[in-house]
């Protein structure tokens, strides 16, 4: 099971969701799916059309920079980062 | 004398402001997690509160709350233009109740509704097939402000009949639900070429008064009134201090008042001179009072968006405003004096009212 680390701005949106869960996943638009599927909605948080990660979050997987096709391994840890923007 | 609700979106959040007698008022949030928040309305329909929402990290969706501001819960299903369109919805602008559709405006340029009060939405229409449209999305026609859909007037003998306003283009109105789409342009002023005669203007706000056939209008250049219901316009700015703005608003009884916030039409697009001014017509734009009695006269260097005025509809309607540097402004007699009823929020888009029996 991948170790998924999730931003803090998500979680107040979904109730129940924790910031770090395990996700078994081929990659990584796979384990947003995933995550989908309990919490409605929430692929639309993190990927825009096309479909793409939205501009401002990035992935990363085993601290590498990830895109959505990206495989995630078994024991690989998935950071989702609501990256430093605005004011 | 019945509550008087007062819903203000703003760059961190939708707040909620309260009060049975327009004195003393009462404020809550803010809500929708503090969400860039573009436009909120109460819906007398369902009695909800609604808010288009924009967020840097997590996209547009549509907040709703059925207590008042209590709680919310958010819905974007369907807000999409799919994988396959190439276009991208960057901010769900504005919100509006049209018979059993609730209407959203977004960017880049298109409406979308939802027949079950936010919970699901639908692309209606992007207005494809207007002289021009194909260039809207162009990156390199992107005016500082982008392009999409600001401002929507609906007609409450006729839901399929609405107005939607596409910045920088022109009003459009419908008379099929979204179907087909006619320019309302006719008469208005601009003062740059367009390759088009029937859009090219640049619409800020369009309002309706109590007697349908008459509208006014905010425009970048100039005030203008309609007789015909948008059909044809005629400029009414000569009296105010400028010809750009973007807030008005509609007395609720009388066909001939009308308010605007004029603001310096180059770059600040803050208040002339530094004082805050709501200017008021009587006679459907042929003269114009300054009311100034309450808001502050030196160093306001502040602005008010399309959405940020807005009167209630009280026997003696009360006028509303928020501004760029997060005060509301409040008058219980048609706007002859002021007093600010909240301070500190952040930069304001909009603000709405109603009238809670």
């Amino acid at each position: 099971m991948a170790d998924v680390r999730l931003p803090g701005t998500l979680t107040p949106l979904f109730p129940g969701l924790p910031r770090r869960l395990e996700v078994h996943a081929p990659t990584v638009l796979a384990a947003i799916d995933s995550l989908e599927a309990q919490w409605p909605g929430l692929r639309d948080r993190l990927v825009a059309e096309g479909p793409s990660l939205r501009s401002h979050i990035h992935a990363y997987v085993d601290g590498e920079r990830a895109g959505l096709d990206t495989p995630v391994a078994e024991r690989s840890r998935l950071d989702v980062i609501a990256a430093i923007s605005g004011g | 004398m019945p509550k008087t609700l007062l819903t203000v979106a703003t760059r961190k959040g939708t707040f909620v402001l309260e009060s049975d007698d327009r004195r003393d008022w009462k404020l809550r949030g803010p809500y929708c997690e503090g969400w860039p928040c573009y436009h909120a309305i109460y819906d007398p329909t369902t009695g909800e509160i609604y808010a288009a929402a924009a967020s840097e990290w997590h996209g547009s969706t549509i907040w709703r709350s059925g207590d008042l501001g209590e709680t919310w819960e958010m819905s974007s299903e369907g807000l999409s233009y799919g994988d396959e369109d190439g276009r991208k919805i960057s901010k769900a602008s504005t919100l509006a109740r049209a018979g059993d559709r609730l209407l959203v405006g977004v960017e880049a340029p298109g409406i979308f509704e939802s027949r079950d009060n936010g919970r699901t939405w639908s692309l209606l229409s992007t207005l494809s097939g207007q002289h021009g449209s194909e260039a809207w999305d162009d990156p390199a026609n992107q005016p500082p402000g982008h392009l999409g859909i600001s401002g929507f007037v609906t007609d409450s003998g006729d839901s399929d009949k609405f107005f939607a306003i596409v910045q920088g283009v022109g009003a459009f109105e419908t008379e099929d639900g979204g179907s087909s789409w006619t320019p309302r342009n006719k008469g208005l002023r601009r003062d740059w070429p367009s390759e088009y005669e029937d859009v090219g203007f640049c619409v800020h706000k369009l309002v309706r008064s109590p007697d349908p056939e008459r509208m006014y209008q905010q425009n970048h250049v100039g005030m203008h009134r309609s007789d015909d219901a948008g059909q044809s316009w005629t400029e009414i700015t000569e009296g105010l201090p400028g010809d750009f703005g973007f807030a008005a608003a509609a007395h609720p009884h009388d066909r001939d008042t009308f308010y605007v916030a004029p603001v310096d039409g180059l770059h600040d697009r803050t208040m002339h001179e530094g004082k805050l001014t709501v200017w008021r017509t009587r006679d459907a734009g042929s003269s114009w009072q300054p009311l100034r009695s309450g808001l502050p006269q030196e160093n306001a260097y502040l602005g008010v968006l399309r959405q940020g005025m807005a009167m209630d509809t009280h026997d003696t309607p009360g006028v509303y405003f928020g501004t760029s540097t997060g005060q509301v402004f409040a008058s219980a007699d048609e706007g002859e004096t002021w007093s600010e009823i909240a301070n500190y929020l952040p930069s304001i888009s909009s603000v709405d009212v109603a009238v809670l029996d």
